[in-house]
Parts: C-alpha cells; structure tokens; sequence
C-alpha cells in the first residue's frame, strides 16, 4: 500500500473534502429546516404552547413518511425534485437536495425527542411570569434542550454521512464514490480499507466530541 | 384583590368528562396568605392555576382587583401575569443557567437594564440569603435551597399576588419550616398577597389567615383557620386536622366515663391565650358538676394558642344543661360531643 501513498493520497483528500463538503452543506440548511420543524412538533401538540391538531398531524405525517424511506430510495424517487430545484440530479449538488430532504426529517424527529425532555413545568414558570411563546421557545426549551440538541446534531450528523457515501451511486464523488468505483468495481483493497479507516475515524472524533460537548452543556455535576 | 366565582372546570380525557372543579367561590383580600386543602386529585392545583389563567375555567369569572381576566386579550394577559410570581413543589428552575441568571432571566426578557438587573438579582438573593450561591447550578443545590431560588425568580418582577403550588411537599420537616418562615418573612415586609395549596394542615396552621378545604372538585369548607380549626365540620376537615390534634373519643374513655353515671363529654376549643381554668371552676362550683379533662393539646395557628380539650362532665341533668349554656357564652367554641349514658348503654349492649 505504501508505494502506492502518492497516488492514492490526493484521492483520498479530495473524497474527504467532497464528503465533508456534502455533509456540511445540507446539515446547515436541514437543521434550519430540522430545529424548527421539531420545535412545531412539540408546541402544536395538545396541551403545549400553541395546540394545533391539524398542523401537529399533518408534519407528525409528513415526517413519517419521509422516514420510512431508507436514503437509497428516496434518492432516486425524488429525482424530478432535485432537478426542478438544482437543474441536475448528479454530481454533489443533485446529492445535496435528497440528503437534505432526508436528513432534515431526521432532525425534526431527534429534536422534538430532544425538547420533550424539558419538564413541562418550567414551561409553565415561565408562562405563568408572563413570558411569551417566542421568549419560552428560544431562550427556555431550546436553551434548557441544547445538551440533548447536540446529541441529535451528531446522531445526525453521523446518518448523514452514512447517506452521503449512498449518493455515490449517483455519482456524487465524496468517500463513498472512492469506495464505490475503486473498491467495489475495481476490487482495489487498500482504497477499500482506507475510506472504512476514515470513516471510522470520522465518526469517532465526531460522536467523541458531541459527547463532550452535550456533557460540558448538561451542567449537572 | 383575587376572586374567583362560579368556576366550573370539565377536563375531556377521551370521551370520559372529568369536572376538576364543580361552582368554586373564593375570594382572597390583599396582603392575606390564604390556603387552599385537600387530598390528591381534590382539584387544588386547577384552582390555584386559575389565578393566573394558566388554566382556564370552563365557566366563571377569575377577578383580579376587579378585571376579569377572561376578558383580556394575550398580551394585556401577560402583563397581569407579570404580577403574579409562582414556585412550585418540583422548583422548575433552568438546569442550564447558575443561579444567578434563574432568577435574572424572567427580567431579561422585559428588558430591565443590566445594572438594574444585577442591583435586583443580588438583593433577591440576599432576601432569601443565597448571596454566595449566585454561581452555582441548581443541580449542586439542595431541595431548600432550590426553592429559595424559586421564591427568588417569583419575586424579581415585584409581584402583588404569590401563588406556592405544594411549595414545600418535596422538602423534609425542617427545610419546610425554614421556607414557610420565609414566605411568612415575605408576606409581611412586601405585603404580598399569597395563595398556597398544600395537603399538609401543618403548612396551613404555620402560615395561613384563612383556608379553604377541597374534595372531588368543591370547596366544602372555608373560613378563617381560627374558625375552620376549632370548629371542623366536615368529615375531610377533620381527618386533616387529626395530624395536629386528636379529640377523637375511644371506646377506652366511654366505658371508663360511663360509669359516673349521667354525664356528657364536651368539646372545648378556645384561645389559649384566654384562662380557661376559671371557666371550669365556676361550672362546678356554681351549677355543682363535676368536670374532668379527657384530652386537652395546644396548636399554635401563625403564633395564636388554639387550645382543644375533651371534659366530662357529669352532675344533675338540669346543672349540666345550665353548666353547658354558661360555656358556650364563654368559651370561644363549645360543642357537646356525646351524652355518655345513652352511649355507654349502647356500648356496653353490644
């Protein structure tokens, strides 16, 4: 393996830099969407903050659905989609929309798991001190929840490169196009190992450090 | 300064309608700390989330210093609810934020500039003497001690009115008397306004003016501790105020007392601050009793000796009946609990 470092270290980088590059783009925009979704999956239930049956039933749907689709199929289902909203449905950019579309959903549903852990009762303190929805929304649930938020944010985070490495089917380069097209095509071993040891690393430093993070949050000791 | 009139409260759970509260009436005057009693599930945490609409009735009117607070559109409501600070039994203080900034926080979000914030934070902790634990989480503080951060953050928007839900339930014997002193503390140097509810009669005879006792949803019995105290009249009533004293006749004292003949066992309550000694004398000396006390206990109410004895009492039938008349216009409380003979007949028939 080591006489062929030069050529494979390049490879590697840029596959890393494409996997990371995919991650990063739509774990930003699908926690946007995710965060808030989950938040309306907690408030609109009855007897929370803004009780709304229709609203809470119609996400609490869509999310189900949605999750019920393993990366691989939702990928290819939602094709038109991705190429009405990005003009492609290859390449990093065609991958971007379903692992968004995918992801996000996954959000909503660890964070609103995330934000019913808050006592209800400390809602009610505050509503009863006369906060309003928004203040309790933001500076209580979202604040007292964020140790727990962390946690889903890397679960999350680590889903997400599961599916971004699917999207090399697609031809989306990144980790899992490497793996794909010289390790399982080619049956070249060591480019093989090499994307399982990233990955391994990868989402070891990454649950690593949300662990630490949610623990330095949760300020119980 | 709080009335409540003819709540009505259903709750729907399924298909099944439960009335948590059934034509409740209360009415609580300003700087007065008023308790509310009753079992689990009697409605008292409802009732005492009407006051400031956290929950609303299904029917009724919730007055604060006469605005009905029905009428007030969310915001108007907010700003009535500023007014209104709230602790609870399980404290629901911010496990995120030090102590400091659980009590800060509530002003934060009215916008109160920082120096001023920091002068008011500082001086609440001081009152509920948490001056050095400003830095600590609520995870390294004990259950006292997280209770005076909640009386704390309830009071950091100047309140009128402090609701206590079941306050002290959480806490043991000791730290419960230190937090009651405290809200005692508060009641008179703020004149707040305080409705506490509680299943302990202990709370209610350490703090409270007046009370109100609760089952299934009603309020079956209110008035002033003094009154509710010496004189229980319903069977709820008592059996709460059996842990502070217990006049219950046993069979022990009929069989024993019996034997003297005719003669009655009277309930006495009074003031302890009034003699009651010469009282008795001068039933037995002038209507020729003979007068013997059963059971006698002192409760303090807020400081106020309530003292309840059982005295037999035996003699002529006429002198007893005089004697009895005498007492009820001395005493505070007199009533007669059992006509012995009859009862000793029936007792010792079985």
């Amino acid at each position: 393996m080591m006489e062929r470092f030069d050529e494979l270290l390049p490879l590697f980088t840029t596959s890393l830099y494409e996997t990371i590059l995919m991650v990063g783009i739509s774990l930003v925009i699908a926690t946007i969407i995710g965060v808030p979704l989950g938040v309306l999956l907690v408030i609109t239930r009855a007897g929370h903050l803004a009780p709304n049956k229709w609203l809470f039933q119609i996400l609490n749907t869509i999310v189900n659905i949605i999750r019920s689709l393993p990366f691989i199929i939702l990928m290819l289902a939602i094709i038109p989609f991705t190429e009405l909203i990005v003009g492609t449905s290859i390449g990093i950019r065609g991958a971007i929309v379903p692992l968004i579309v995918y992801i996000a959903p996954f959000i909503g549903r660890l964070v609103e798991t995330a934000l019913l852990e808050v006592d209800y009762g400390i809602i009610e303190a505050y509503r009863g001190m006369g906060a309003s929805r928004i203040q309790i929304v933001s500076r209580i649930i979202l604040r007292e929840a964020r140790s727990g938020i962390l946690l889903c944010m890397t679960i999350a985070l680590i889903g997400l490169i599961g599916a971004t490495a699917m999207a090399g089917v697609i031809g989306a380069g990144g980790l899992g196009d490497l793996a794909l097209r010289y390790g399982y095509q080619q049956w070249d071993l060591p480019v093989m190992f090499g994307t399982v040891i990233i990955l391994i690393v990868l989402v070891q430093i990454i649950q690593s450090l949300g662990n630490y993070g949610a623990k330095k949050l949760k300020k119980t000791v | 300064m709080i009335e409540l009139k003819n709540i009505n409260k259903t709750f729907s759970i399924g298909k099944t309608q439960v009335e948590a509260l059934k034509d409740v009436n209360i009415q609580v005057s300003k700087g007065e700390i008023f308790g509310v009693i009753g079992f689990s599930g009697a409605g008292k945490s409802t009732l005492l989330r009407m006051i400031n609409l956290l929950e609303k009735p299904t029917s009724g009117e919730v007055k604060i210093d006469e605005k009905n607070l029905l009428t007030l559109n969310e915001k108007e409501l907010r700003n009535v609810r500023k007014k209104i600070g709230i602790i609870f039994q399980q404290f629901n203080l911010l496990s995120s934020r030090n102590v400091f900034d659980n009590v800060a926080e509530i002003l934060r979000m009215n916008h109160v500039p920082k120096n001023e914030i920091q002068r008011k934070v500082e001086e609440l902790l001081l009152l509920v003497g948490l001056e050095d634990k400003a830095n600590q989480y609520p995870a390294n503080l004990s259950g006292g001690q997280k209770q005076r951060v909640g009386i704390a953050r309830a009071l950091a928007m100047d309140p009128e009115i402090l609701l206590c839900d079941e306050a002290t339930s959480a806490l043991d014997p000791q730290t419960t008397d230190s937090i009651l002193e405290l809200l005692l503390d508060i009641n008179k140097k703020l004149g707040l306004t305080i409705v506490l509810i509680t299943h302990e009669m202990d709370v209610i005879k350490k703090t409270c003016d007046r009370v109100a006792v609760m089952e299934n949803g009603e309020v079956i019995e209110q008035g002033t501790v003094l009154d509710v105290f010496s004189n229980p009249l319903e069977a709820t009533t008592k059996i709460f105020l059996r842990n502070l004293y217990d006049d219950t006749i046993t069979e022990d004292m009929v069989v024993r007392l019996g034997e003297a003949g005719h003669s009655y066992i009277l309930r006495l309550a009074f003031r302890g601050d009034s003699a009651l000694d010469p009282v008795l004398n001068v039933i037995s000396s002038r209507f020729s009793v003979i007068t013997n006390i059963v059971h006698g206990s002192i409760t303090y109410l807020k400081g106020t000796p309530l003292g309840i004895l059982l005295v037999h009492i035996s003699g002529e039938d006429a002198n007893l009946k005089q004697a009895i008349s005498y007492l009820k216009e001395e005493v505070y409380h007199v009533d007669v609990r059992l006509e012995l003979k009859k009862h000793y007949e029936e007792v010792l028939a079985q």
